[in-house]
């Protein structure tokens, strides 16, 4: 399970570098996420473009890691896949979690900082 | 003796079909329920229906329901301890995938597919579900979904419609 990430003045942005968040990595995505997530910034920015696909076990890592960063931080997501956000769709989860279309979308500027 | 046991699975994959066939239509996986050799399963059943030219949507949703179906095996069939096989058989008649999942692990709760009440996502971050998404998705995306257990046998069989997706 790898997992990147950048700091812009108000921002983490988490890059999952998997093509697949899955039951065969969902316990270790959740324990990375939160080491990740523990002393970041307010603002934390989950970038999927890599990931094709994820499955029910992959989507309640998510929404664990939602619940553990909330209510102190914002936990969002960039860059769906179409796979991706059917599943999200259908178990009505693209209600709860703020999506962006891109990493660029959802800081505005603020990439430019984080190089 | 485990690893006599689990040697013949590689073999019996060999000796079926592994890919759908102009004069088959059919294909069979058989391996190891667990969540590495599902990735494979899922991985080769995709590869194996690649013939049939699905659009991007239709192998989205195909890979939804096998992850959500094999997963639930891998997981409350043969539970942590025990280890155990899978067969996974698709047969394709026009536009319907039909699709056969066999298991020898312990049986449904109630002897049948578990209900699937909507679960409330309008009270705080705190109380959102983190789990029970599996059979909801797996009914949202196939049609004629039965559940049969003879013997010390699961089956499970359900069928996705290739033309109805195209509509979505």
């Amino acid at each position: 399970m790898e997992l990147a990430h950048t700091d812009t003045a108000t921002a983490r942005v988490i890059t999952v570098e998997e093509n697949r968040i899955d039951a065969a990595i969902a316990i270790s995505f959740k324990d990375q996420m939160r080491e990740l997530t523990e002393g970041s910034p307010d603002r934390i920015v989950l970038d999927m473009t890599q990931v094709d696909f994820i499955d029910s076990s992959g989507l309640g890592a998510i929404v664990a890691v939602m619940k553990q960063a909330c209510p102190d931080k914002s936990f969002e997501l960039a860059n769906l896949s179409p796979t991706v956000e059917k599943v999200f769709k259908l178990t009505r989860m693209d209600t709860v979690f703020t999506i962006h279309a891109s990493v660029e979308a959802a800081l505005g500027n603020g990439l430019a900082d984080a190089d | 003796m485990p690893t006599e046991c689990l040697s013949f699975v590689g073999r019996a994959n060999d000796l079926h079909k592994s890919a759908l066939t102009p004069h088959t239509n059919e294909m069979k996986l058989v391996f190891l329920a667990d969540p590495l050799a599902v990735r494979q399963a899922l991985k080769a059943s995709m590869t194996g229906l690649a013939r049939l030219h699905l659009t991007a949507d239709e192998r989205g949703m195909i890979e939804i329901v096998l992850a959500e179906v094999l997963n639930n095996v891998v997981e409350h069939a043969y539970g942590q301890d025990a280890q155990g096989i899978i067969e996974l058989q698709i047969k394709r008649a026009g536009d319907q995938l039909h699709f056969t999942v066999l298991d020898d692990g312990v049986p449904l709760s109630d002897g049948n597919i578990p209900q699937t009440p909507r679960q409330s996502l309008s009270g705080p971050v705190s109380h959102l579900p983190e789990g029970g998404f599996g059979w909801s998705l797996i009914k949202e995306l196939t049609r004629d979904l039965r559940y049969m257990h003879r013997g010390n046998r699961n089956k499970l069989v359900f069928t996705i419609s290739l033309a109805d997706t195209r509509i979505s």
